[in-house]
């Protein structure tokens, strides 16, 4: 099997590469990049053209490890039992499979997606090292060891919030999507807005490149950011107002949708005034 | 040949590991970078390094890998014995070329030159018989026709394109981070005390059956207050003047405590604590806040850390009048002696390297101020200031 990218997502050669190893050796993938450089689509997409199934975990603030294995309801087991229901005399009733479990338990090779692992709690992927290496663990109420009938292809994204331990990061393989060049930024444009013109993609880039060479911006605008963006130009009809753009103005047309941060947008508006009293 | 990739990555200060290059070993074997450098290359980052902040690292050593050469730069820098490069030098060498060696005046004449050399120049240099460079005649430099001619970085000719590590794109990444705030995150975990005062309640599971049994089998719901963190900290920063090359190391202290610790206090000073401290930078002579009053507003049960590299003159810890701000009414010393003796447990965190403490008079006078309870930031610093800071008194 080789990912090869799909219809709706460009991959790099070394991005296609690292999909490859991880899924030949059988290792977890962790992809780190800016935000907004694709890298959850990337899972995504990986299981689209590979045919498999995928299965999303969400890490929040809150998450444990445990919960991705399974969790045992012992509260309702207790009420059951009060109310005499049949289902109690069985304990399996009572242990709620979580992603990684259902992962494991598929017939079918499946992509795991461990989305933002590093919004968890510090000690969080320690907690799963076991199981993404061995892709077994144990389960204490049923006294039996699951294991991966399959071994999953994880993918695993994380924003940099927090540093991984190295354990952790020996059992991955990883990979850093660096912010895409003016080419490749082009064909992903091409994917999204097939039959957008030629002069508007390239005023477009132009401007989108001096908003990111803008020195302190808190969020640089980034490949989400600028499809969001001629989405709306294009469906706003203001094509013809950015093309004709003088080169040196500084404030695009709709920069709100560029900029997320309040104080990105005054500083960009204070540079365009300044260029505007120059000229 | 692919155990001098692995070599020269780790001397490149990448934290290979074995089992990492066992799975490139492995990969290899699935063919999964046949013939093609590019993907080789590709294959052994995404193996090889696991933090962005490497890439620059590995993209050099890949180069030097590549090259098949030793950075001779490095070796200088790394002080190798003469005799064993001559030794490795000699191997190499036909008798013809030994002999045209000793024309120049023997090894060691070349060693030398080529060191003398190396300073001497400050251009790029192309052709000429002297100077390192390329395409010359020279015994230094790049593609030369010297029988012994010493390569210095360049690009072997074998026709090669330029290759994606040359390009060395994630040069702005590394950042050569001594302390990473995860490992002072971890140190100062120890500092966390788990109490039940939180506002929130989760189920409790014992007491449940505990009570549920008491009530004659009925079941009986039982919560409890969620555990939350209950350390009381107050961090003093010294900010400026000699402070100025530690600012990073302390940016990271400070993010990683405010991110452990949801009531942290933290007021700044400057090289020393007197009668105020303030606790914004840029309106610091506005917004002062009298220690008398910090020390009246928290309970003796906080745990402080003076953070600061405890070097000024020693008059400014001594004299009442001795800062170099304002007049002072006491001296600093008698500020420390009442922050200290205000709260159980007070420690100092000293970001200059401990080596060096002995020669500045005013640490060893602020570490005799604190009982000898300085410690200096580094992880293992931290580690041992918070189990000091995390023992009952």
């Amino acid at each position: 099997m080789r990912f090869q990218g799909t219809k709706n997502y460009i991959a790099t050669e070394d991005l296609k590469l690292a999909v490859d190893a991880a899924l030949n050796l059988e290792k977890p993938l962790l992809v780190k990049g800016e935000p907004g450089t694709g890298k959850t689509m990337l899972a995504i997409e990986v299981a689209k053209s590979l045919g498999l199934r995928l299965i999303e975990w969400h890490i929040k603030s809150t998450t444990k490890a445990s919960q991705g294995l399974y969790e045992y309801d012992a509260v309702s087991r207790l009420r059951d039992s009060q109310l005499g229901n049949e289902k109690v005399k069985d304990i399996k009733n009572y242990i709620n499979k979580g992603k990684l479990w259902d992962a494991f338990d598929s017939d079918e090779q499946v992509v795991l997606l461990v989305d933002e692992v590093d919004k968890a709690d510090i000690e969080f992927p320690n907690d799963l090292l076991q199981e993404l290496d061995r892709m077994e663990f144990y389960c204490y109420e049923l006294d039996k060891t699951i294991k991966a009938k399959k071994r999953p292809l994880v993918i695993i994204t994380s924003n940099n919030e927090k540093d991984l331990p190295d354990a952790f990061l020996r059992r991955c393989f990883f990979h850093f999507i660096a912010f895409p060049d003016r080419s490749v930024l082009e064909s992903i444009i091409n994917v999204h807005i097939p039959k957008i013109k030629k002069n508007l993609l390239k005023k477009s880039l132009d401007m989108f490149f001096d908003v990111r060479k803008v020195p302190g911006l808190k969020k640089k605008p980034t490949t989400s950011e600028l499809i969001d963006w001629l989405k709306l130009i294009v469906s706003d009809d203001l094509a013809q107002e950015l093309i004709a753009k003088k080169d040196k103005e500084l404030l695009p047309p709709l920069y709100g949708a560029l900029l997320k941060n309040e104080q990105d947008v005054e500083l960009l508006q204070r540079l365009a005034f300044m260029t505007r009293r120059e000229s | 040949m692919l155990i001098n990739l692995f070599s020269t990555v780790r001397n490149y200060g990448v934290p290979a590991t074995l089992k990492e290059f066992l799975d490139l070993l492995k990969a290899l074997d699935k063919n999964l970078a046949f013939a093609n450098w590019d993907d080789f290359y590709y294959l052994s980052r995404t193996i090889l390094v696991k933090d962005e902040k490497y890439f620059d690292k590995f993209d050099r050593a890949f180069d030097i890998f590549f090259k098949g050469v030793e950075n001779l730069d490095d070796i200088f820098k790394m002080l190798i014995p003469d005799d064993w490069l001559r030794k490795q030098f000699e191997k190499e060498l036909t008798e013809e070329e030994l002999k045209k060696i000793k024309d120049l005046g023997g090894l060691e004449n070349l060693m030398k030159e080529f060191k003398k050399r190396l300073e001497e120049q400050e251009k790029h240099h192309h052709g000429g018989s002297k100077w390192l460079g390329t395409a010359g005649t020279s015994p230094f430099g790049n593609d030369g026709h010297h029988p012994n001619g010493i390569r210095v970085g360049g690009k072997s000719n074998k026709g090669m394109a330029a290759k994606v590590w040359e390009a060395r794109d994630f040069k702005n990444l590394d950042d050569s981070l001594q302390l990473g705030t995860r490992n002072i995150k971890i140190a100062l975990r120890k500092l966390r005390k788990m109490t039940r005062k939180s506002e929130n309640f989760e189920f409790d599971l014992d007491t449940t059956i505990k009570s549920t049994a008491k009530n004659a089998g009925y079941l009986e719901l039982e919560y409890i207050r969620e555990k939350m963190n209950d350390i009381n900290l107050i961090v003093f920063f010294d900010v400026g003047g000699s402070m100025d090359p530690f600012v990073k190391v302390c940016e990271e202290l400070f993010s990683a405590a405010k991110s452990e610790f949801k009531n942290l206090e933290y007021y700044y000073f400057h090289n020393c604590v007197y009668e105020s401290v303030w606790k914004e930078n840029y309106r610091r002579n506005e917004n002062r806040i009298n220690t008398q009053n910090i020390l009246n507003k928290f309970g003796k049960n906080h745990k402080v850390i003076f953070v600061g590299d405890a070097s000024m003159a020693p008059y400014e810890l001594t004299n009442p009048g001795g800062s170099i701000e304002h007049w002072n009414k006491e001296s600093g010393e008698s500020w420390i002696n009442k922050v200290k003796g205000h709260f159980y447990k007070t420690v100092w965190l000293n970001p200059v390297h401990e080596d060096h403490w002995d020669y500045t008079s005013t640490i060893k006078m602020i570490n005799n101020l604190m009982d000898q309870k300085m410690f200096p930031l580094t992880i293992s610093g931290i580690s041992n200031a918070v189990s000091f800071l995390s023992k009952k008194h």
